[in-house]
């Protein structure tokens, strides 16, 4: 029996949607800081981090639902809303700032339990029941921040926004002296490191029973609850992190403007992003396929094309037009799937 | 009675149960207005017949949007086939301004349907990069702001014009209203859509041409969307940056509140006519109360989900 040996053919091919979005998107930021006037340094990559982590965390939040089989339409919404939370309780003393990072956490996870038991016990397709509860939480955002505005603590800011160097000498965990032991580490952005943070909490979940349940119910429903699987516990726990982690992008969003803001249209480019993202990332809509990695290059290569543009110069009026197109390429891409298929019928399923 | 019992349990139940709200509606606005105001301005024909006209354009675009949401997909290009329709349309002028924007519209239906049947793309996420490559191409024709060209009279008369008291918006949607029952109800093409929406699979094995009746589905829902485009530019006189932006998800709320399957396979028109008028009488009730985006927003989220929740219960 070589059941249990390592088949690296098999490895790749379970992948091959993740590893293409990785290639992809090391060609793109390569030809980026070839270009680039100050090549690849600390700062440039740190403020390439600063500005795609919102997306990236919205792109991971938008993964779960999808690998279940379902949509989450509220990823967007529950960013702002939290975004606004968060101009609220962000600021003060280390302890209030703490407190508050915990509520609006907190909340978001509370906003995706609801979402999953409307789904399962309401018995509601996931993709009306988020668009239906992404209103609710837009008018709570609004609620909260009928104009843009609030106060968020700088020290958090500089803290998650800056380099990893920067954060530990701002929390004061070393001095600044010790600093140049840790040259090339000590570059590496805070915010990215908080992504491997969220991956790494991600792949212990994914083997337990909940966490292979939610593939398991992407991949077949009905051959899940049959085999015993818990379902309903899988399909909210997968709106659940999908609320935290768009909780966390809402926090972030709050980090770097410093600001609450309702903003309506802002809200609906998040979640439209965050699906680009996780099917250029590999994943399938129909469920069962699809990784968190694969949605990160997803994200990153939504990003890194905008970040094309300014090195480039392309003109800013048609700038939304080659987006667009690329857009679509990308996504026309995995139609070579076609090429594949054997039996007609599988085509329907 | 019992042929009564097995009614209220089919289709039509959401069609009732979305109906009587719209009269429910009606009533709490009708008594807000008495109390604040003392009139009933609600209840008055020409208001009645504003909100119609305002409702026809969502109308439209929701009759579209059904036929694609019966084969089980969805479109999401729909706010900028309906702005690029009117940019065009507008930018044209003369006698082909409409001709032009309505082939628009089969065009990205054409290219929609293809993506979808042909290539087996996700309608969700190729729609919508359907829809981004139109927003692109309006930003780098228009320079992002909205153009100066007016509707041409033809399209001022469809979209604001009255005959004989009533307004044209209103006749252009019970125009398409009529058809679309039809073509669901009576003909050979209306029943494949249902069947292509039940299951993909078994009408391929029954010899239904699926892949053109989604191509011809999505040709549909952009015609209508164009048409809704060309008829919104001439209420307003002009087309402008994000006139498609209130219409795609008021348009699926609005084929779902009125009983339709967002998986496909079942629904019917009326429920859809329903449906429009629940969002249209919701929109201006609240704004009679003076109600804040906010609270629209969170009622508006309410009602999707009390509507849908109480579908599910059976009678």
């Amino acid at each position: 029996m070589t059941t249990h040996r390592f088949k690296l053919g098999l490895a790749i091919r379970q992948r091959v949607g993740t590893i293409t979005a990785g290639a992809i998107f090391a060609l793109l930021y390569l030809a980026y800081h070839v270009h680039h006037p100050n090549g690849f340094t600390a700062q440039v990559v740190g403020q390439n981090a600063n500005e795609s982590v919102a997306l990236v965390l919205a792109a991971m939040a938008q993964t779960v639902p999808v690998l279940i089989g379902g949509i989450d339409l509220s990823v967007g919404a529950v960013m702002t809303m939290t975004n606004c939370l968060a101009s609220h309780v962000l600021s003060g003393n280390a302890q209030e700032v703490s407190l508050g990072l915990a509520a609006c956490i907190l909340v978001s996870t509370a906003f995706g339990v609801m979402n999953g038991v409307i789904v399962v016990y309401g018995r509601i397709q996931p993709i009306i029941a988020t668009l239906a509860t992404s209103a609710i939480a837009l008018g709570l955002a609004l609620l909260l921040r009928p104009f843009p505005g609030g106060e968020i603590s700088e020290t958090l800011s500089l803290l998650l926004t800056g380099s990893l160097l920067d954060s530990l000498v701002e929390s004061g965990l070393v001095s600044q002296g010790v600093t140049d032991n840790l040259s090339v580490l000590g570059n590496l952005p805070t915010p990215m490191l908080l992504v491997f943070a969220a991956g790494a909490l991600w792949i212990p979940f994914q083997r337990t029973v909940t966490g292979r349940s939610i593939v398991a119910v992407g991949s077949s429903e009905t051959a899940a609850f049959m085999s015993g699987l818990p379902v309903p516990r899988a399909k909210i726990a997968a709106f659940a992190v999908s609320g935290m982690l768009a909780g966390c992008a809402g926090v972030f969003l709050a980090m770097q403007t410093l600001s609450g803001n309702a903003d309506l249209p802002q809200a609906g480019t998040y979640t439209l992003a965050s699906i680009a993202a996780v099917v250029i990332g590999g994943a399938v809509l129909t469920g069962g396929v699809g990784g968190m990695l694969g949605s990160v290059f997803g994200a990153l290569i939504l990003r890194v094309i905008a970040f094309n543009f300014r090195i480039f110069e392309i003109e800013p009026l048609i700038q939304p037009l080659v987006e667009g197109t690329i857009l679509l390429a990308a996504i026309s891409v995995s139609a070579t799937r076609l090429l594949r298929v054997k039996n007609r019928l599988d085509l329907y399923r | 009675m019992r042929i009564t019992v097995a009614k209220w349990n089919s289709a039509d139940r959401p069609v009732y149960i979305a109906s009587a709200f719209v009269v429910l509606i009606l009533a709490v606005g009708t008594i807000y207005t008495l109390v604040a105001q003392g009139t009933a301005t609600l209840l008055s024909p020409s208001y009645l017949m504003q909100q119609l006209q305002i409702g026809s354009f969502l109308g439209v675009v929701a009759a579209g949007m059904m036929i694609v949401i019966l084969i089980g997909h969805i479109d999401l290009s729909v706010p900028w086939t309906l702005t690029t329709a009117a940019m065009l349309a507008t930018a044209v002028g003369g006698p082909w301004a409409i001709l032009l924007g309505l082939s628009l519209g089969a065009v990205v239906g054409l290219v929609n349907g293809v993506g979808v049947a042909y290539l087996r793309l996700p309608s969700m996420i190729f729609t919508l990069a359907v829809n981004a490559v139109l927003q692109g191409s309006m930003v780098a024709m228009t320079g992002g702001t909205s153009p100066q060209s007016q509707a041409t009279e033809l399209m001022r008369f469809l979209g604001a014009g009255t005959l004989m008291g009533i307004p044209v918006a209103l006749l252009v949607w019970t125009l398409v209203s009529v058809c679309v029952s039809t073509v669901l109800t009576r003909t050979p093409f209306g029943r494949s859509l249902y069947i292509v929406g039940n299951s993909e699979a078994a009408a391929y094995l029954s010899g239904i041409p699926n892949k053109r009746v989604i191509v011809v589905s999505f040709i549909l829902c952009g015609l209508l969307t164009a048409l809704a485009g060309l008829m919104l530019a001439g209420y307003s006189a002009k087309a402008y940056q994000g006139m498609g932006d209130l219409y795609a998800l008021p348009a699926i709320a609005a084929v779902v509140i009125g009983g339709a399957n967002i998986l496909g396979g079942s629904g019917k028109y009326r429920g859809t006519v329903a449906g429009v008028l629940v969002v249209v009488f919701l929109n201006s009730v609240l704004s009679i109360m003076q109600m804040s985006e906010a609270i629209r927003q969170i009622v508006y989220g309410f009602v999707i989900l009390t509507m849908l929740l109480v579908y599910r219960r059976k009678a």
